[in-house]
């Protein structure tokens, strides 16, 4: 990025040349602006706004309100499941399809966008339709006192499939650029597998698979789809964050909505500050061969 | 003996990537396969230091068969193209890697690791860089820390996959000769591929000439050079000429020219031939001196360091021949692009029938 800079300070004239005429960059950069103020800070600005319509003591108050900690537990339950198997996931088949060759590895390459593909919704409704109560193996499940459906499992299982491609994706790209010749090095000094792993593969991709993780646990946090079919909405039991916000919004609840909401957006905040530290230190590190 | 091959094949797919192959090398020989790309060359030292397994053979390293050992037990020092150092871990670490990951049992003691290491980075020269990461590096550096890590774990061969191919000509060639002078202090039985004629001839003891998965030729550098086996080795070490014609009658034909075939070809039944002259083995002169020389132009004026590159259209020949004459004789002979010479070849190897190359 600040690289034009210098350039521009260096030869002007030449800048002056090759650069578009004054009027495009007004035109470019006002509506980048006004794009983001119609979709990023108007918006943001409305949720706090509508948190704190009742004033401070209502905000913490419905924040405070039993349903609304356990929608915060369950979804913090979630993302602590979710995010270390689908990096265990991740490692794994970037590990799998990066370092094989074996039958079938483009079409598992390419199937592995298919959550981001398909409609949350079906992925819900995906599971419902193979675990639910009403199917052979729901109903088995159910007399022996296994419950997916309607329960937490449900919801960690619809999660970690709408999150699965995050971790891999990421991994796959900076696997394949460095390549096996560290691990073949490695094989020929005399070490065993998870000795490789563990000392070469590992800290070559971990600023990698923080990233991931960061993504895949956002996008675990703020789920809606899946997880709404699967639930079954019951408060205090099943209800998740965004779960918790819609059901009071239905209920004409609004200030409290957004207020629960607006822990939504700090969360959100959050991750993209880490993302953003990350990605410093991610390009530092990881990137040069 | 050091590395004994024994009937070696590797198929990728239907792809003969090694066919058959055997060879054997002494203890302590400094070894080059030496073919174009694709020859199989990398394949056969993978599948020596077991990164690739080959469909059937057997391998023998030091009188000791590893064929099936599995790749980290068959005690190989291998070095990278690319040098493949472990980019998180520093100088010192990459060599010492090989020692820390024994078993705890066989693990030498940690003072013994360091001087053990510090002793390698001496020998390649890089003890001033223990604590450097491997980015910090130039190219050259990071292949004798490489070298080093190989050495670390004792090896019983030493094997290097292009080792030099990429650095840049300086560097390349005083590593050659640093890596031959190295190599005459530990004497570890080591092979490395080139595809680079001048740095086999140059480093090894014997070349191996490799084509299409086969040895075309083994032999010192010497007798492949002068004595190649067959059109392809002669092709491929050094520049050539190669003239298309026919054996006929003890003649073999060069254009409109007849020159006389070797003993060994002279009452053969006609045939295509072809024949090779190396540049350095044709003379330029502006007398004519003998009846068989040829008549030609200069056509183009190289300069190639100590030696100068005529290339010279002939009457009587399709393709215009390149010679090299030395600086010297070029001045005193006042060539120049556009003059008329007269040619000689003094030396000519013929091989009957169409060699595919």
């Amino acid at each position: 990025m600040s690289q034009p800079d210098t350039n521009n300070s260096k030869a002007p004239v030449v800048n002056k040349r090759i650069s578009d005429p004054q009027s495009v960059q007004v035109l470019l950069i006002g509506l980048t602006y006004l794009f983001f103020i119609g979709f990023i800070f108007l918006p943001l600005g409305l949720v706090f706004t509508q948190a704190f319509q009742k004033g401070w003591s209502f905000y913490l108050e419905s924040i405070r309100e039993p349903y609304a900690i356990e929608a915060v537990k369950l979804t913090l339950l979630t993302v602590a499941i979710v995010v270390p198997i689908n990096a265990v996931f991740g490692v794994s088949a970037a590990w799998a399809i990066t370092k094989f060759n074996f039958k079938g590895k483009t079409a598992l390459k390419s199937l592995l966008d298919l959550p981001f593909a398909v409609s949350p919704v079906i992925a819900g409704l995906i599971f419902v339709l193979l675990v639910g109560s009403r199917t052979p193996f729901g109903s088995w499940l159910g007399e022996h006192g296994i419950k997916i459906i309607f329960s937490t499992p449900g919801i960690i299982i619809a999660t970690i499939f709408v999150t699965f491609p995050f971790i891999a994706r990421e991994l796959i790209p900076l696997m394949e650029a460095q390549g096996r010749d560290e691990e073949e090095a490695a094989l020929t000094l005399g070490a065993r597998g998870w000795q490789i792993f563990g000392k070469i593969t590992l800290p070559n991709i971990r600023w990698g698979l923080l990233y991931g993780m960061i993504l895949c646990g956002a996008r675990s946090i703020g789920e809606f789809g899946a997880v709404s079919v699967v639930s079954g909405h019951i408060r205090g039991q099943t209800n998740t964050i965004p779960l918790h916000v819609e059901i009071l919004y239905s209920e004409y609840n609004f200030t409290a909505s957004f207020a629960v909401a607006s822990l939504l957006v700090f969360l959100a905040l959050l991750t993209v500050v880490i993302k953003n530290g990350m990605e410093k230190h991610f390009h530092k590190n990881s990137l040069h061969l | 003996m050091g590395i004994e091959l024994q009937n070696i094949n590797k198929k990728f797919g239907e792809y003969k990537a090694i066919d058959n192959l055997s060879l054997s090398i002494p203890s302590g020989d400094l070894i080059a396969l030496l073919g174009p790309s694709g020859c199989g060359k990398t394949t056969l030292l993978r599948i020596i230091a077991g990164l690739e397994l080959a469909d059937s053979g057997k391998i023998i390293l030091e009188n000791k068969d590893t064929t099936n050992l599995p790749p980290r037990k068959k005690n190989v020092g291998f070095v990278f193209q690319h040098y493949a150092l472990f980019r998180r871990l520093n100088v010192f670490e990459n060599v010492a890697f090989g020692l820390k990951v024994l078993p705890f049992k066989e693990r030498p003691p940690r003072i013994e690791i360091r001087d053990r290491v510090e002793h390698l980075l001496k020998l390649v020269q890089m003890d001033w860089a223990l604590n450097r990461y491997p980015s910090q590096l130039s190219g050259g550096q990071r292949q004798r820390v490489a070298l080093a890590r190989a050495l670390a774990v004792n090896p019983r061969v030493l094997l290097l996959d292009e080792p030099f191919s990429a650095l840049d000509a300086k560097v390349r060639q005083e590593l050659r000769r640093w890596l031959r002078k190295l190599h005459d202090e530990i004497h570890v039985t080591s092979i490395f591929v080139t595809h680079d004629q001048e740095e086999a001839l140059e480093l090894a003891d014997k070349i191996v000439v490799i084509n299409k998965g086969r040895i075309e030729q083994e032999g010192t550098p010497q007798e492949v050079y002068d004595h190649p086996a067959n059109a392809f080795v002669y092709n491929f070490l050094g520049n050539v000429n190669v003239f298309h014609g026919r054996i006929k009658n003890g003649k073999v034909s060069l254009g409109d020219h007849d020159l006389d075939a070797p003993d060994e070809l002279k009452y053969i039944e006609e045939k295509p031939s072809q024949t090779f002259v190396r540049p350095h083995e044709i003379g330029i002169s502006r007398i004519r001196s003998n009846e068989n020389d040829l008549v030609g132009i200069i056509h183009e004026v190289r300069l190639q360091g100590g030696q100068i590159g005529l290339n010279i259209e002939c009457e009587g020949l399709d393709n215009p021949i390149e010679a090299e004459v030395p600086r010297e004789l070029f001045v005193n002979l006042q060539l120049a692009k556009g003059v008329q010479v007269f040619v000689t070849i003094n030396r000519v190897r013929v091989f009957a029938g169409d060699y595919e190359i």
